[in-house]
């Protein structure tokens, strides 16, 4: 088969994994090498789609012995397979390097005979990448659930992310659609992740070559759509994995319908939740970088997100208790509450307010965007002039504010701002 | 008292305008406009023609440590942006600068430190972006890129891509601004060049073929069911894509056409 074959397939397989970026770690060239890494990612291009292209994205083989429904590269569907050899792929991921079109490689794999036969073939591939190419660029590999962790081990030395994705929301699900795949299976190579970075950051701290493993971290991702999950259900558990698995990002994939299998969504007339998903990304953003706890944002009473705005107007709705809030004293955290207010509108408003108290006009100059947040704040004690409105009537507002974009096809997450927060 | 007002001519070059910075402090006048060596201007105001003197421009320049690393990086990179009028933005904020010492940089609702701030979060984004657009074309072993911006992102771009490729041969061809990035192997093998004419050869098999497997993953990659033109516009605006492999049909010479602009 010819590599553009190769690539054509191996590329489609790969398309639906959402977890494509190139962040978390600087690393500059060195003589003799090819290629560095920087912290904040680099897009090189964006599909048609509108998603950001930084990685050669690929599976090592499409050929698969598992059959898990939602997935297009289930054994029992009649789609053409291909493989790559491990050389092949890292001339095309040099090629591609060179000319700028990547920041580096994704790697993925179907299962082929086995988890550990799979891990094996990638492990080949990273090897003769970085010690045969000498290549510095960005590296993610996933793991491939049921390897032996020694042979997950070696992938990780060779990666700068791991991720292992947990592909649906519960185990009830999982039992459902993926027979083969355990939530064991799943949690058990992520917690070896895990305590593989953190004991790499140790030695690193002690012995400045130690060798790294992952030192990007550690991401994951799930489909939402396909099974019955609540958004508190999904954050809780995004939640869980911060917490306990140290986990750099969650990515939700909204579900395309690839199936025709009878335990999912009819294809016929599917429309892919986007907007849950955009919703679901806004959410994890207050998890990680806003001091919200899951429990805040969503309860028994309210399970799902408001698709009508976003889940952080949302909260400020129903606290309007918390509010006004004064720009000139308040903390960092309180400012981080307001809506629409980012984390670099509240850094500059605390850099600028020790030059001088700030008023509407001074934080419009800094770039602050006053639609949302001129309803919830006061500068010195005053509100907005002429600035007056009841309870509904801000519910209605922020509704209306939201409007437009809504009738537009939903935005997609960017990695560009990945950590630029 | 007040400074006398008079219109500056220099030779266009950071250090050129740097030592108008110096006489006009020394001789205590103030410029309302700059003009380029090629300007042939008649102005109300008195005309002074400033040499560049290199020992007085590096003196103006270790003079910017005062501002603080913010301001310090604005006195520096304003220069390189397209702001209209930079010269003279760039002097009020060098005025200010020396007025408040390190607060300028922090300074963000003063409508000087605004503009050249602005200016300069545009330049820096732009070349941000030039990271990822960019694309090269192997010519015989030698990486050769071109690129339209309309700051002078090249001097922001020098380390990311030297670093990148310590082991290339490359040049990348600033059209808008008539300058390239050369590289080669070895310690401090760069240099940023003015270059009249930039032809390089026609593309060989290889990096035809190259070019066809990048189209391939590019328009296979995309999901059709999310299908969304405008968030890819946003994201890459369209002045980038003429540059870009992945939009090309099968052109064959070494670097994409491009159409005179209208
Ligand atoms: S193991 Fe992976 S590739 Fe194979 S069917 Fe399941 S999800 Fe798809």
């Amino acid at each position: 088969m010819e590599l553009l074959d190769k690539l054509n397939i191996l590329a489609d397989a790969a398309k639906y994994d959402a977890a494509c970026t190139s962040s978390g770690l600087d690393r500059s060239g060195r003589p003799g090498t090819i290629g560095s890494t920087i912290v904040a990612g680099c897009c090189h291009s964006f599909s048609a789609d509108g998603r950001c292209v930084t990685l050669l994205k690929v599976l090592q083989t499409n050929i698969c012995v598992y059959d898990c429904q939602y997935c297009v590269n289930r054994r029992s569907n009649d789609v053409p397979r291909a493989a790559f050899t491990p050389e092949e792929l890292c001339e095309l991921t040099i090629s591609f390097y060179r000319r700028n079109y990547i920041e580096g490689l994704f790697l993925s794999s179907a299962v082929i005979q086995s988890p550990d036969y799979t891990t094996e073939l990638m492990v080949r591939t990273l090897r003769i990448l970085r010690e045969k190419h000498r290549f510095g660029g960005y590296i993610h590999a996933k793991a491939i659930p049921g390897a032996d962790p020694l042979l997950t081990r070696r992938l990780g030395l060779l990666a700068d992310r791991m991720s292992v994705n947990i592909e649906l929301p519960s185990s009830p699900s999982l039992a459902l659609l993926a027979p083969d795949k355990k939530k064991e299976a799943i949690l058990t190579p992520m917690g070896q992740i895990r305590d593989g970075i953190s004991e790499s950051k140790r030695e690193i701290a002690v012995y400045r070559h130690a060798p790294r493993f992952a030192p990007a971290g550690q991401s994951t991702q799930m489909i939402v759509g396909a099974t019955p999950e609540t958004d508190r259900h999904i954050l809780t558990l995004t939640q869980a994995l911060y917490d306990r698995y140290q986990l750099k990002r969650v990515f939700y994939s909204a579900y395309m319908p690839v199936s025709s299998s009878p335990l999912l969504p009819v294809a016929e007339g599917f429309k892919p939740p986007l907007l849950r998903e955009h919703r679901l990304y806004q959410a994890d953003w207050l998890l990680r970088y806003y001091h919200f706890r899951a429990e805040e944002l969503l309860d028994e009473a309210q399970p799902d997100l408001d698709p009508r705005m976003d889940p952080k107007c949302c909260w400020a709705l129903r606290h309007l208790e918390f509010f006004p809030v004064e720009v000139n004293r308040a903390d960092y955290e309180a400012l981080l509450r307001v809506p629409g207010l980012g984390v670099r509108s509240a850094r500059r408003i605390l850099r600028a307010r020790r030059v001088g108290p700030l008023t509407f006009e001074g934080l419009k100059r800094l770039g602050v965007v006053l639609k949302r947040a001129q309803y919830f704040l006061t500068c010195s004690g005053r509100m907005m002039e002429g600035l007056r409105v009841s309870e509904d009537g801000l519910l209605r507002r922020m509704v209306a504010l939201e409007a437009p974009a809504l009738a537009e096809p939903m935005p997609e997450q960017l990695s560009l701002f990945d950590s630029a927060v | 008292m007040s400074w006398t007002q008079i219109s500056c001519q220099y030779d266009g070059t950071y250090f050129g305008f740097l030592s108008c910075v110096f006489d006009c402090y020394v001789n205590r006048e103030e410029p309302v406009e700059f003009h380029g060596p090629e300007d042939l201007c008649c102005s109300l105001y008195p005309l002074r023609t400033v040499v560049t003197d290199e020992e007085h421009a590096r003196r103006v320049y270790r003079s910017f440590a005062k501002f603080g690393g913010e301001g310090r990086r604005l006195a520096v990179r304003t220069f390189l942006t397209c702001l209209p009028d930079k010269e003279l933005w760039l002097w009020r904020f060098l005025r200010l600068g020396y007025a408040q010492g390190a607060r300028v940089g922090q300074n963000l609702t003063d409508p000087t430190v605004d503009r050249v701030r602005k200016a300069v979060w545009h330049l820096e984004h732009e070349a941000h972006m030039y990271k990822g657009f960019t694309r090269f074309s192997d010519l015989d072993g030698v990486l050769v890129g071109e690129i339209e911006p309309k700051n002078r992102v090249l001097p922001l771009l020098q380390a990311h891509f030297c670093g990148r490729y310590p082991q290339e041969r490359f040049a990348l061809h600033d059209r808008t601004h008539h300058e390239a990035l050369f590289h080669q192997p070895g310690p401090n093998g760069w240099a940023i060049l003015p270059v009249e004419d930039f032809s390089p050869g026609p593309a060989g098999a290889e990096e035809l073929a190259c070019r066809k497997l990048w189209r391939t993953f590019y328009n296979t990659i995309a999901i059709e069911g999310r299908y969304n033109p405008k968030c890819r516009m946003t994201n890459m605006p369209k002045r980038y894509w003429a540059m870009m492999t992945e939009f090309q049909k099968d052109w064959d010479t070494a670097l994409p056409e491009v159409k005179p602009k209208a």
